[in-house]
């Protein structure tokens, strides 16, 4: 492959397990994304599919129990899969960086915001304290935070939700890092204020040219600012697309009754189409397709035997017995 | 169906309904939270009108006045007609039983130390509706089966459920005393997409065999197109907007329901808009309050008129707006 | 009414039912996770069976003065040696455990029920009942426990009853603050919340909806505070105050073998051993269960 080269990072088979007293729960299952440079991934799916914990994988943060089994993280090119605690620690918001849901538990409640961003500059750079504060001061107003000389003095709970998710993006900017890795970042914020972040993260990609990896359980999120999406289901990528093919023609019967069960805003309906049942137990996964108990399209086979991820079209993947060979049967 | 709710009787009238909580440690005086401020709301039997607005905006607060949880500051309240007010609580029992509330939060609504029996069996038992054990057992079972949770698991407890499960015993809970009127505050907001869906068509259900009236709190959007006959839309304590659903989602008449409904993200990338104008700004403090209009620091079309003055009720058609220059009005 | 839907999905849905916890399996979890707190479960046991049956168990009377087997060194016929008055100190330990444990499980049982009561009124109803009986427990908190003990005990005077009363006088102040914190979060709760909405009167809340999710700490702060007391009550002797002779408490056998501290040591040596063991196996007890039952530290 020599796309290998171009990718900002690449994420191959990555196995993350968690060993529990009651037995081992495969997080992450396998997954394999591809982030090329200055684009918006986005990871979808339910709560306990596995987004968080690959993004937890990336970054080098898995607690115990879990430990990655398997695959390799590729950051340019760079196996970073398995590097020591200083090396990782240098490569943590240097070359990727991290934002979470909630902003205020990220940020010390102690330290006005400014400082907190200058400590993150003086970490990783060679620049004299006054020069870290004047960065500090431009990031803040790139991030679109208003009157940033006197924010900068402000504490974590002065600031409103949608400000203190701000300061968090400015903190994963400092270094320009080639990947930002984004935990359902617009969750715990309110619509208006939202938009005004998703919009802030397409600048990002725009003019800095930063790959983010957005991981939400919004597909109006993901509609509104990715470039490509990998749907994710108990440890699995189950279909990733281009965003437009992924909505146009959507593939998998997991994302056709996601995209199905959301409340449309134009036309009335009567009743919503709904996925039966829930997320299964990771302990006591199907043993065909994971997605098995809960499909309407099955054949018989899934039930027996987990599915490859299938390509039917360029840069269209499914896993799904339906596509298998390329076409649908 | 809508429009044959609405002409039903009014179940609940709220006037001039204020409520302010006082600011703890405020060093200047007597500092209030103004979470309601003034609202006048009917809400007819058998319909369900949605209360949406961003955090702060007092819509929950509204929601808990309204069923008495909370003391109103002022104003005044009436259910069929009677006025409950300042009723004392022995005499207002028999409305209590009448008003009941679902949750957001479906682990903490639930008491963990007791089991779904006990838990759905309470409000049989404070109000001696069951005739002996074996009677409050069927009731209980009864009452399981409506909201789908097989009767053998009556003696689980919580933890052992899934979130959309919790929210079904929630339900049951809030169903026991056959009300008239469920405040259902952001019932689903905690669930995945998929759970959601479900829950919906359960509420649905309900409503239509019971012939319930809901007050339904929520800050989705797309939720209250699919469930609400009419819509409330508040912001900072008062009301924006008041109107039948269809008609409020096409032609929003309040500059904050345009926005509002423009800022959502559709799952539709073709429905993408890189210029649409958002809403800059944040939410102003409820402490202190803009005058005039509360929306006028974020209002584009703010003119000297609403600094000044709080826009007065202005009907158009079967709709209320309050705003000085509205949409198309 | 649709309800086959709603049936078929939460059956698919079995296997995410978790089993559910039972006493026996926080018990297994106990021993599993801190071994140091079940043996000091067990070792508790022994020690009240053996307080229990120790006309049985003690191998002298310990009120048996032998004049002639005074001040004897730990040998064979006295494993623990002899007292001053020809007394088996190993009978007279065995006996005092009686005393101690005594001690340690009523005044705390007593002080925790005053502490409880007042704590779940406190912090429910709020206002100035809330502030009358914090302020009160804040005195009571201000003074050092030992002294209003001792004072308790020269007004009253010494023996078994009077060491109850004063202890559990001074005890109460803490599990009253403890408490009324506990129960202003829970009366936060949800499910609180949902008990108002219903109509569910404010005694049947705070009973049935607060006090039994208060008691996880409560077990916690009863298995601190029994050696807190059995400690006070050994002072309370050592100060004199306390138990008085012939009484075979260990905070008494302390003071006495203090004359002989360095000539025979054991005397005042062996009662210390048996303090120290009988309070560290309740406060290891007390961590490990903390670990268990404790809501907050639970893995989610």
């Amino acid at each position: 492959m020599d796309m290998k080269e171009e990718m900002a990072l690449q994420i191959r088979d990555l196995k993350s397990h968690f060993f529990t007293s009651k037995g081992v729960v495969p997080a992450v299952d396998g997954v394999s994304i591809d982030v090329p440079p200055g684009r918006i991934i986005g990871l979808v799916g339910e709560s306990g599919c596995g987004k968080s914990m690959t993004a937890m994988s990336v970054m080098g943060l898995l607690r115990h129990p879990g430990k990655i089994v398997g695959g390799t993280i590729l950051l340019e090119g760079r196996d970073i899969t398995h590097l020591s605690k200083r090396e990782r620690s240098k490569v943590r918001g240097n070359e990727i960086s991290m934002i979470f849901q909630e902003p205020m538990t990220s940020l010390n409640p102690v330290y006005p915001v400014g400082r907190q961003v200058q400590e993150a500059i003086l970490l990783h750079q060679k620049v004299t304290k006054e020069e870290a504060k004047q960065r500090v001061i431009d990031i803040f107003k790139e991030v679109g935070i208003p009157e940033p000389e006197k924010r900068y003095y402000s504490y974590p709970h002065q600031l409103s939700g949608g400000l203190r998710q701000r300061v968090m993006i400015g903190m994963a900017m400092v270094c320009r890092p080639k990947v930002m890795i984004a935990d359902e970042p617009t969750t715990a914020l309110d619509v208006t204020i939202e938009a005004q972040i998703l919009r802030l993260m397409k600048r990002l990609r725009d003019e800095l040219g930063t790959s983010i990896i957005l991981i939400t359980h919004n597909m109006g999120v993901v509609a509104e600012v990715c470039d490509y999406v990998y749907v994710m289901y108990a440890g699995n990528v189950m279909e990733q697309a281009e965003t437009f093919e992924l909505f146009e023609r959507t593939e998998h019967p997991y994302t056709q009754g996601l995209l199905k069960s959301i409340p449309k805003l134009d036309g009335k309906e009567d009743r919503l189409y709904t996925i039966e049942g829930v997320v299964p137990n990771l302990l006591h996964l199907p043993k065909g397709c994971n997605f098995c108990n809960r499909c309407d399209q099955t054949v018989e086979k899934c039930f027996v035997e987990k599915p490859e991820l299938y390509e039917t079209r360029e840069g269209h993947k499914v896993r799904c017995f339906r596509y298998e060979g390329g076409v649908k049967a | 169906m809508a429009a044959e709710r609405k002409t039903g009787e009014i179940l609940l009238e709220a006037k001039n309904l204020v409520k302010e909580f006082p600011l703890a440690n405020s060093r200047r005086g007597k500092q209030v939270v103004h979470a309601v401020s003034g609202v006048n709301l009917k809400i007819y039997e058998g319909e369900t009108l949605a209360l949406v607005g961003e955090s702060g905006c007092g819509k929950s607060t509204l929601g808990r006045t309204l069923i008495r949880l909370l003391p109103a500051t002022s104003g005044t309240l009436e259910f069929k007609g009677a006025d409950i007010t300042a009723m004392k609580e022995r005499e207002f029992a028999q409305y209590r039983r009448q008003m009941q509330l679902i949750f957001q939060d479906p682990y903490a609504s639930l008491n963990p130390r007791m089991n779904v029996k006990e838990i759905i069996a309470e409000p049989l038992t404070t109000y001696g509706l069951a005739k002996d054990k074996s009677d409050l057992e069927r009731q209980v079972k009864e009452l399981m089966g409506e909201v789908g949770i097989p009767a053998e698991f009556i003696n689980r407890y919580p933890h052992q459920f899934s979130g959309g499960q919790r929210q079904r015993i929630g339900i049951a809970r809030a169903i026991a005393l056959r009300p008239k009127l469920i405040v259902c505050d952001e019932p689903v907001s905690a669930l995945d997409v998929s759970i959601q869906s479900q829950v919906l068509n359960l509420l649905k259900d309900l409503q239509d065999q019971y012939g319930l009236t809901y007050l339904f709190i929520s800050h989705d959007l797309s939720v209250v197109k699919f469930i609400a006959d009419r819509v409330c839309v508040m912001f900072l304590g008062m009301v924006c907007e008041v109107g039948d659903t269809d008609s409020l989602y096409e032609t929003p008449l309040h500059p904050y329901t345009r926005f509002l409904l423009e800022a959502i993200p559709k799952a539709d990338p073709r429905l993408r808009n890189e210029e649409k104008e958002l809403l800059t700004g944040e939410i102003p403090s409820p402490v202190n309050p803009p005058s005039g209009c509360r929306f006028h620091t974020r209002c584009p079309y703010a003119k000297e008129i609403c600094r000044r003055e709080a826009p007065p009720a202005k009907q158009v058609g079967e709709r209320q707006v309050f705003c000085h220059f509205p949409l198309e009005g | 009414m649709n309800t086959e839907y709603t049936r078929k999905e939460v059956l698919s849905d079995e296997s995410q039912i978790g089993e559910q916890e039972t006493w026996m399996d926080q018990v297994k979890k106990l021993i599993r996770q801190n071994k140091l707190a079940a043996f000091s479960a067990v070792l508790i046991v022994v020690i009240i069976l053996m307080a229990v049956f120790a006309p049985l168990v003690a191998p002298y009377d310990p009120y048996a003065q032998v004049l002639k087997d005074r001040l004897l060194a730990p040998g064979k016929a006295h494993w623990l040696g002899t007292d001053e008055l020809g007394r088996d100190m190993l009978s007279r330990i065995i006996y005092g455990a009686r005393i101690s444990l005594t001690i340690g499980l009523v005044p705390t049982l007593i002080s925790m029920v005053i502490g409880t009561v007042l704590g779940l009124i406190a912090g429910y109803y709020g206002g100035k009942i809330d502030f009358t009986i914090m302020r009160f427990a804040d005195v009571m908190l201000a003074f050092p426990s030992l002294l209003l003990a001792m004072v308790v005990m020269y007004t009253m005077g010494g023996g078994l009853v009077n060491i109850f009363i004063a202890l559990s006088l001074v005890n109460w102040a803490g599990t009253a603050r403890i408490v009324r914190a506990q129960t202003l979060s829970l009366k936060e709760a949800e499910y609180v919340e949902a008990a108002r909405s219903i109509g569910v009167k404010s005694w049947t809340i705070l009973m049935r909806h607060i006090l039994p999710n208060c008691l996880p700490s409560l077990i916690v702060l009863f298995t601190l505070n029994i050696p807190s007391a059995i400690l006070s009550e050994s002072s309370l002797s050592f100060l004199g105050v306390g138990a008085q002779p012939p009484s075979a408490s260990w905070g008494l056998a302390v003071v006495r073998g203090k004359k002989y501290l360095f000539t025979e040591p054991w005397l005042s040596i062996a009662p210390s051993v048996a303090i120290m063991i009988v309070v560290m196996a309740f406060n290891f007890l007390g961590d490990g269960l903390r670990d268990v039952l404790d809501p907050y530290l639970k893995e989610q």
